[in-house]
């Protein structure tokens, strides 16, 4: 309980004014580059109101005990209302029983997220960037709960002792629940530092703590947009161009008008709704609707014939990601040298939960409920496309039906829909959904970008690797976004992540990046560059190996000895899985795979059956991660377990075609997905520690892909060169 | 046109379009909005009920063709089974984001009505239809046989 201030002890709270007509007082946080400040704001509550105690923007605690702990992460499936729940109670030394968890409201100020620099959710970011702040706002809770336990008691705080939500006086057998000091801690002064836990004192962290979530998600009662029911709420369909670029030239809403249910139809920038009574009639009032669309400035290329271009320019000089020594030279001095190249498709993210908004808009305000993941973004865009001042747009964060991405997007495209609908309404006050449809999603762009690699690799006499090149072809995902700062001289940090830090120690390596111009909108998808570089890296250096003569996972070994972290876990998994020289009996195969995203390391070792019709079946994949402090090692275990499954239906059937500018696939019949019976057994192995939690949420997706080729490749003898693995609808 | 049938064990008359899908009528109408909409064309499984105790996809169920016929949706479920599902869910932590879970539970609750002790094959068949992109299938084929055995322990 004693550890040293360390971090937090330079960190300056400004203490409370103290009066006591201010019942609670919330400390926000402003972020200037990585200097922290703290700024106290005094928000003033009806003093005659049992108002609970919020001792800053993250907790209250409630006369009847309970603990509210403010999230200002989207719960989407990670468990991130969980985590954040986790570490504050554990820090307050809370009874876990009485913790629940609200979504914060959109304000920046109080709830930004310290490594994307707005208030969102993504990079895996969430436990990383709450870990010292929410414990803390914790500790500071629970220092104040003691102090007006002392001042009741006229004791010491020395003599005081903290569980499970209630103080002890042991010296003279008294207690009093959090509840019952509440008032007296609000009056008190919000210290100035407050003492972190020493990790051996742990009582929450690093527990299989239940997730709070679960119960409402297995009875069908947790609320999310779909569910979203206002008095007189009506539901919006949209109807968006068959090809990304295209506009509205005309329609006619004659017989889209006549379909019973059907209130109204309006044109929007980005296509005409159909606004009904219920989605069955704005769905039937779409389909009744004709559009003619202006296709003159639409983008028109297919994906084959992008592809084709984009082999073009990996001939090509480009940007440079990383020049060490001269590879091209080291190449030409190689005894021996080897090339390949992989083709990555568009991807879709396609969460359960097709996109949904509901917004309620007046001439002086905006009201939304959305699986919202960039509150900031989506504030100041609504906004704008209400013609309102971001403080008059409110955002209701609810559960999202997963996102993988997709919600997180700095145009706020589906947010935006659904503020212009309302506004073509008449901003009248009425709530309307937005809904989108399977279909709307799988078209509906913001896929992750088609990317092209080429790659070669020199060897010497011993057959050790003396050179790395690398080009990579693929459109921006950052380029013209609030992020495009993470662009650096040409280089769009997220299509080369997981290549540019290639971690084996070779002598000359050069990656370069050729960005093209598409007009097919993208977005960063589950991983985000590691979804299509692990795939390129991975593969390619186990041909290097088996071109050397050298065994998989040895060869990596070797190479990987600067990173000793990388080395750790890539030896954990391979000791699981029993990796040995020996192969699999004929039919099988095993391959593995390591990868670095949001400084999590996961390596995986996965093994097939192939069957004589050249089908195949993952059998097994093993998995170990490094992901620092594991705050609850059940939620890690869960998201490699889906990562992986995620990774999997990608690299087996993932793909978005265009032909002629029009995406070929509609809804889950043409884009396939993982299915249950398709599932390896998975077992997940957690490296202990004690450094700050890094990336959970998506590391678990990068190494599957490769590590699955590059066992169809034990067992068969043939490389794969681009998902999807299986082509067709097979 | 009215299309009388019963709802969780409760007679309902519900006013809709004669080729509205169940799905919307179970939502919009009767205000149960467990059952979710993933795809429109019964292909996810997330808008899983029962109808006369067997699985469908309310969402390419026309609500006309339930007349007179019993159905079941996440809000209604009662068996020691179902609840023996629903307890395992809970307890091996299966989901994630929860969208798809209704219709996971309404396909698993119908799964173990037919074979109270499903091997691994019949799981795979009876589970198959029902997508989750957070891929929390190894918990529900888990939580599955769970169920089974408690529900057998408590019969």
């Amino acid at each position: 309980m004693s550890a040293p201030m360390g971090r937090s002890s330079r960190r300056h709270f400004l203490k409370s004014t103290g009066s006591a007509s201010i019942a609670a007082l919330i400390i926000g946080f402003e972020w200037s580059g990585s200097a922290r400040r703290a700024i106290a704001r005094s928000v003033s509550v009806n003093a005659d109101t049992a108002a609970p105690f919020a001792p800053n923007a993250f907790l209250r605690i409630g006369a009847d005990d309970s603990v509210t702990v403010i999230a200002k992460h989207l719960e989407m499936g990670q468990g991130s209302y969980t985590g954040i729940a986790t570490i504050v109670a554990e820090e307050l030394d809370a009874d876990w029983t009485k913790v629940q968890v609200e979504s914060a409201p959109a304000d920046v100020k109080r709830y930004i997220n310290s490594f994307l620099k707005i208030q969102g959710t993504g990079g895996s970011s969430a436990m990383a960037n709450s870990w010292i702040q929410l414990r803390e706002a914790g500790a500071q809770a629970r220092a104040m709960l003691l102090n007006a336990a002392a001042a009741r008691w006229q004791v010491p705080v020395a003599e005081l002792s903290v569980d499970n939500g209630v103080i002890y006086d042991a010296a003279k057998k008294r207690r009093a629940s959090f509840g019952s000091l509440v008032k007296m801690a609000a009056k008190g002064p919000v210290p100035n530092t407050v003492k972190l836990k020493d990790p051996k004192n742990y009582k929450l962290i690093g527990r299989r703590v239940a997730r709070v979530d679960i119960p409402a998600k297995s009875n069908g009662t947790a609320q999310f947009t779909l569910d979203v029911d206002l008095p007189g709420m009506l539901v919006a369909l949209l109807k968006r161009p068959p090809l990304f670029g295209a506009t509205v030239k005309s329609y006619d809403a004659t017989k889209a008008a006549s379909v019973p249910g059907v209130v109204k139809v309006v044109q929007v920038p980005r296509g005409v709704a159909v606004i009904a009574k219920g989605f069955w009639a704005a769905k039937k009032g779409r389909d009744a609707l004709t559009v003619e669309w202006d296709e003159s400035r639409a983008e028109k290329r297919g994906s084959m014939e992008l592809m084709d271009e984009y082999r073009k320019f990996a001939e090509q000089p480009a940007q440079s990601a990383r020049k060490e020594g001269d590879a091209v030279a080291a190449i030409h001095r190689a005894t021996r040298s080897l090339s390949a190249s992989f083709e990555m498709p568009y991807l879709a993210h396609a969460p359960m939960e097709p996109l949904d908004a509901v917004v309620k808009l007046t001439p002086s305000s905006c009201e939304i409920w959305a699986g919202d993941q960039f509150q900031s973004l989506d504030q100041a865009n609504a906004a704008r496309t209400a013609g309102l001042d971001p403080q008059q747009v409110s955002i209701h964060t609810l559960y999202a039906g997963g996102s993988f991405g997709r919600r997180a997007n700095s145009g706020s495209d589906y947010i935006v829909e659904a503020v212009s609908i309302a506004k073509a309404y008449g901003s009248d006050g009425t709530p309307i959904k937005l809904q989108w449809t399977r279909e709307d999603d799988i078209r509906g762009g913001l896929y992750r970008p088609m990317y092209f690699h080429k790659l070669e690799a020199g060897l010497d006499g011993d057959g050790s690797i003396t050179s790395w090149r690398h080009a990579i072809v693929g459109q921006s995902i950052l380029t013209g976004t609030p992020f495009d700062g993470l662009v650096k001289d040409g280089i769009d940090a997220t299509s080369v992540e997981g290549a540019a830090n290639l971690p084996y120690a070779i002598p000359n390596i050069d990656v370069q990046l050729a960005t093209t111009k598409v007009d097919i909108p993208v977005l960063w998808w589950r991983v985000v560059g590691s979804s299509h570089t692990a795939f390129a890296v991975e593969s390619f250096i186990d041909e290097v190996a088996y071109a050397a003569g050298k065994d998989a996972f040895e060869f990596r070994r070797e190479l990987i000895k600067d990173h000793p972290r990388m080395k750790r876990v890539l030896e954990l998994a391979a000791q699981k899985a029993g990796w040995t020289r020996e192969s699999l009996p004929k039919g099988r195969g095993r391959g593995i795979a390591v990868a670095e995203a949001f400084n999590t390391v996961v390596a995986q070792v996965a093994e097939v059956t192939v069957d004589a019709s050249g089908g195949f079946k993952v059998d097994r994949v093993v998995c170990a991660v490094d992901c620092g402090t594991p705050i609850n090692p059940d939620i890690i275990t869960a998201n490699i377990e889906g990562g992986i499954g995620f990774g999997l239906g990608a690299a087996l059937y993932g793909a978005i075609t265009l032909k002629e500018g029009r995406v070929e696939q509609s809804n889950f019949n043409d884009y396939r997905v993982l299915r249950i019976n398709e599932m390896p057994k998975i077992e997940v192995h957690i490296v202990p520690s004690t450094e700050a939690p890094t990336g959970i949420g998506e590391p678990g997706v990068a190494p599957v892909g490769p590590a699955v080729a590059n066992a169809l490749f034990a067992a068969t003898g043939k490389r794969s060169y681009g998902f999807p693995l299986v082509r067709g609808n097979g | 046109m009215s299309t009388t049938f019963t709802l969780n064990e409760k007679a309902v008359t519900l006013n809709g379009d004669p080729d509205m899908p169940l799905l919307w009528a179970i939502r919009e109408m009767a205000g149960l909005t467990g059952t979710k909409f993933g795809c429109g064309m019964g292909l996810c499984g997330a808008c899983t009920v029962h109808l006369d105790g067997q699985p469908v996809r309310s969402c390419m169920t026309p609500l006309v063709s339930v007349a007179g016929r019993k159905v079941t949706t996440i809000e209604g479920l009662r068996t020691p089974r179902a609840k023996a599902i629903q307890a395992a869910w809970v307890e091996l932590q299966v989901p994630q984001c929860g969208y798809c879970q209704s219709g996971q539970i309404m396909s698993a609750a119908a799964l173990l009505e037919s074979s109270p002790v499903p091997s691994d094959a019949q799981i795979d068949s009876a589970m198959s239809g029902n997508i989750c992109r957070c891929a929390t299938y190894s918990r529900i084929r888990a939580a599955i046989h769970r169920a089974a055995q408690s529900a057998k322990a408590g019969a």
